[in-house]
């Protein structure tokens, strides 16, 4: 049983034919957290605004619990939860006020599904009182969230909730995420952060309006085949500049501290990367091999 | 009806949060009040008005201290040619010319006939025509005493005349406050119906909550009417505040009947807060909404029947007219408050009223979208 289905969903925006989404499929399984992971532009938010009945496709079919996108837009409006990329709550209401308005608005209370957003909730009850423009980050996208879970959706779509917050509530908003999944609530979230890839059951690389894949994390890495390592000397400038010139590498790049240079070639051990860099003059270079992300993942889907 | 109540309790806890708003609301039913009736004053005092007597003569000094006397002219020149009094309205000094020529008391009393030139400066209008419609019923007066005078008074009057002789109804002393204030309270209704709910939505819009509220099940005319009835009675309010003040400081007290007045007032609400939500659904930022709604509401006003007569426009302005609104406000209010008109009077208009509001916020339900 599917969740969400997405077949060849296509959206073209204005005059210019500015084609945000192409032809994009993927199905999410119910009680999945699917993430949907690529850059700034991707066409992350067009999808959730298709899915979420808020924008027409030009072409494609989707369906949200079994309903389909453009005829059964009632039903879908009153079983998704959306929380939009911006905050997009009433700033001049109080946080309890914002709850009870979302929870009247679905025709129900903050009683009768406080179970689910109890472990969120506690965390801002404190400030239930305060506008919720005066909220902190973190705060407003958990407060965002209550609102989203409040009439107990069976979908829940996430545009990039994590943009903009801090590395602590970050990880804090995955937690609660885990623990609405095990509710059994079926969640689309996005993201750019390749990082939070890992936590999601599935993911689809999305650039430029084109999925480059679907598949669980594990697999897409797994599939990497290439060997990676990690290098790292005390001038990084320089030691990019100079692995550029490496004709054996497929590509190198920095990542965080290190730069990674991958390889089709598993004869290559770290000795002989050491060993051009020194004949390049880049002496007591450290070079490990590494452990492969979904950075990397999209890094090669985006070469080829 | 129950997502309607609690539209309702968010828009009015947000609305009562404003703290603009909630100024405003006394504020300008205030200060518009007091304001603009006591300065929209008709009345033309004080026109510049130079002489140039080449009789100097008995009856021409009569003349020219009955038209000082009568308190509209103040004399600032006294020439001896009329190039020299042009030269007073050339410099702005004079707005009128009375040129009395040479003879001018000769002629009255051989010929029975004598003529006097009035020059106007025509720039202001309104000066200019009160001015040249004074001065000549001043100096009909005149003639008539000199007539009387010099003409033995026979039993029939050897010329047959028409005497106009007129009176002021429901404005006895043409008290301009008593015609603006009406006037001025429909333009208040109208200000803040047409503004608070064009900004209201486009707010939202700006703001991305329009976004949440789209994908709620909560559906288009619950999401209008939530709109529509904070507006509405604000704008109610704002009228009682007006008439309360009407009566406070003008001594202004509705002849006609106070329901057909709210009656009147309530249907006109609707429509213009329908122009408003209808204006909202065009535009994504509120600079848009706020210069569109400017731009109708100096057309409302000007062509409103408020400064100038509708009677007195052009055939095509007449037209017009008849599509705004506000002229209908602004006649119903004057009607019941000046003349007393009862709710048969008004009845076509509160119709036309139901009409534009049928119209209006029928439109703004269809093109508001939860979709794009």
């Amino acid at each position: 049983m599917f969740s969400v289905t997405v077949n060849d969903i296509t959206k073209v925006y204005g005059k210019e034919k500015l084609v945000a989404v192409d032809r994009v499929s993927f199905s999410v399984n119910k009680g999945e957290l699917f993430g949907l992971i690529g850059p700034d532009g991707a066409g992350k938010t067009s999808i959730f605004r298709m899915l979420t009945t808020l924008l027409l496709p030009d072409s494609g079919s989707a369906t949200v619990n079994g309903y389909d996108i453009v005829k059964d837009y009632r039903l879908i409006r009153n079983t998704v939860g959306y929380m939009p990329g911006k905050f997009s709550l009433y700033q001049d209401l109080t946080v309890e006020e914002n709850l009870h308005f979302f929870a009247t608005v679905f025709g129900t209370g903050i009683q009768e599904n406080y179970q689910l957003i109890k472990d969120i909730y506690v965390q801002i009850e404190p400030f239930k009182n305060r506008r919720a423009g005066k909220l902190s980050g973190g705060m407003k996208q958990k407060l965002a969230l209550c609102c989203a879970l409040i009439h107990k959706p069976t979908v829940l779509f996430l545009d990039e909730p994590t943009t903009g917050v801090d590395p602590v509530s970050r990880k804090e908003f995955w937690e609660m995420l885990k623990r609405l999944k095990a509710q059994g609530i079926s969640i689309v979230v996005s993201t750019p952060y390749m990082d939070e890839a890992d936590l999601c059951d599935r993911i689809a690389l999305i650039q430029a309006g084109k999925i480059l894949s679907v598949e669980t994390p594990e697999n897409i890495k797994a599939g990497y085949g290439d060997t990676l390592f990690a290098v790292k000397s005390a001038n990084m400038y320089r030691l990019l500049e100079t692995l550029k010139n490496y004709d054996k590498a497929l590509s190198s790049y920095a990542f965080g501290e290190y730069a990674h240079v991958s390889l089709n070639d598993n004869k290559i051990h770290a000795g002989d990367i050491k060993q051009f860099l020194a004949g390049r003059n880049i002496q007591e270079a450290e070079v490990i091999p590494a452990a492969v992300t979904i950075e990397d993942c999209f890094i090669k889907f985006l070469k080829n | 009806m129950r997502t309607i109540r609690f539209l309702l309790q968010k828009e009015f806890r947000q609305i009562l949060r404003n703290k603009t708003i909630r100024m405003m609301i006394f504020v300008m039913p205030v200060v518009q009040l007091i304001l603009i009736p006591l300065a929209a004053d008709y009345e033309v005092k004080n026109i510049n008005l130079a002489v140039t007597d080449h009789d100097h003569s008995a009856y021409s000094r009569q003349l020219i201290s009955k038209i000082t006397a009568s308190g509209y002219f103040r004399l600032t020149g006294y020439n001896n040619s009329f190039k020299e009094s042009f030269a007073f309205i050339e410099s702005d000094r004079a707005d009128l010319v009375l040129e009395i020529p040479a003879r001018f008391e000769k002629d009255i009393i051989r010929e029975n006939e004598a003529k006097v030139f009035v020059a106007v400066n025509a720039i202001n209008g309104t000066k200019a025509s009160l001015g040249g419609a004074y001065i000549g019923n001043i100096i009909r007066d005149y003639n008539n005493e000199v007539r009387a005078k010099l003409v033995p008074v026979t039993r029939f009057n050897p010329v047959p005349a028409v005497e106009v002789t007129s009176s002021n109804w429901f404005n006895v002393h043409m008290n301009y406050h008593v015609f603006m204030v009406p006037g001025i309270l429909a333009i208040l209704v109208t200000m803040v119906g047409g503004f608070l709910s064009a900004l209201n939505i486009v707010k939202e819009k700006e703001a991305g909550t329009i976004e949440q509220i789209n994908v709620t099940p909560i559906k288009k005319y619950h999401f209008i009417i939530g709109k529509l009835i904070p507006f509405w009675v604000l704008g109610n309010i704002i009228f009682s505040i007006g008439m309360l003040i009407a009566w406070l400081v003008y001594g202004i007290v509705p002849v006609g009947n106070l329901l057909v007045l709210y009656a009147c007032v309530s249907v006109y609400l609707l429509a213009i807060l329908g122009f408003g939500l209808l204006i909202s659904t065009f535009c994504d930022t509120q600079q848009q909404a706020m210069l569109i709604m400017f731009f109708f509401m100096m057309i409302f006003i000007l062509m409103g029947g408020l400064y100038t007569s509708i009677d007195s426009m052009p055939g095509w302005a007449k037209i017009i007219s008849q599509f705004n609104p506000a002229t209908y406000l602004i006649e119903v209010i004057r009607m019941v408050v000046l003349k007393g008109s009862g709710l048969k009077d008004v009845l076509p208009h509160i119709i036309k009223l139901g009409l534009f509001a049928i119209v209006l916020n029928t439109w703004a339900v269809f093109n508001y979208r939860k979709t794009t």
